[in-house]
């Protein structure tokens, strides 16, 4: 199955250092359904630029810290 | 399975089935009957009506089901019914998809118009436009949820 989208994330490893959260619970606190989230963490879909931030928001980490894209690295404002 | 994908799946039954039937029943009649003779009217009104009601059908059997399913398995209501952005552009992504399959099926009813050809002819390809458009947008938001977009 391929990837549609180049962007990684970082979500899995994000929910197990928050005591083990649920796709289900991390679903809940965004407002989306789990299958969103599991197609989010698969690699599946590309979620929305403020769902980006919800989702980073319900972790307490900046943005780029759960979401990656190639050869973004380093770069400035 | 996301519920949007269940009567994604129900929509694509039913406008596989359907227009089948009808197109079975009516080119068996072209054996003993012109296309011009054909009445074609209340077969078509009955066929499209059919899909509505059975996919209105099945939509609702399919969250009785969704329903019963998250109870069994101790799931949230929201896990089963809800519908989020994902869903929205998976199915504006199908919607638009299956609308340039019509619009190209519309180019052939223009010529058949133009062609003078027998309203029979005119009518069902007009109707097999809509159901192949349909299908398409159905297998693509399918495909969609399988694969990503």
């Amino acid at each position: 199955m391929g990837k549609p989208t180049k962007v990684t994330n970082r979500i899995r490893a994000l929910r197990f250092a928050a005591d083990e959260m649920t796709q289900a619970d991390l679903a809940d606190r965004v407002g989306v359904t789990r299958q969103t989230i599991i197609a989010i963490e698969q690699g599946r879909y590309s979620p929305s630029l403020e769902m980006a931030f919800q989702i980073a928001g319900v972790f307490g980490v900046p943005l780029d810290n759960v979401f990656q894209y190639p050869g973004s690295e380093g770069m400035t404002p | 399975m996301p519920y949007e994908e269940k009567v994604t799946w129900v929509s694509l039954v039913v406008m596989a089935v359907v227009p089948v039937a009808y197109f079975v029943i009516m080119l068996g009649r072209l054996g003993d009957t012109s296309a011009a003779a054909i009445s074609y009217q209340w077969p078509l009104l009955i066929a499209i009506g059919a899909s509505v009601v059975l996919t209105i059908i099945g939509s609702i059997l399919t969250g009785i089901g969704s329903g019963i399913s998250a109870e069994l398995h101790g799931r949230s209501a929201s896990d089963d019914f809800g519908t989020d952005e994902r869903d929205k552009q998976i199915s504006r992504h199908g919607d638009r998809v299956g609308f340039s399959v019509s619009s190209v099926g519309m180019v052939g009813v223009l010529a058949l118009t133009m062609l003078e050809y027998d309203y029979f002819w005119i009518a069902s390809a007009l109707y097999l436009s809509f159901v192949v458009g349909t299908l398409v947008s159905s297998v693509v938001k399918i495909v969609a949820y399988h694969r990503g977009f």
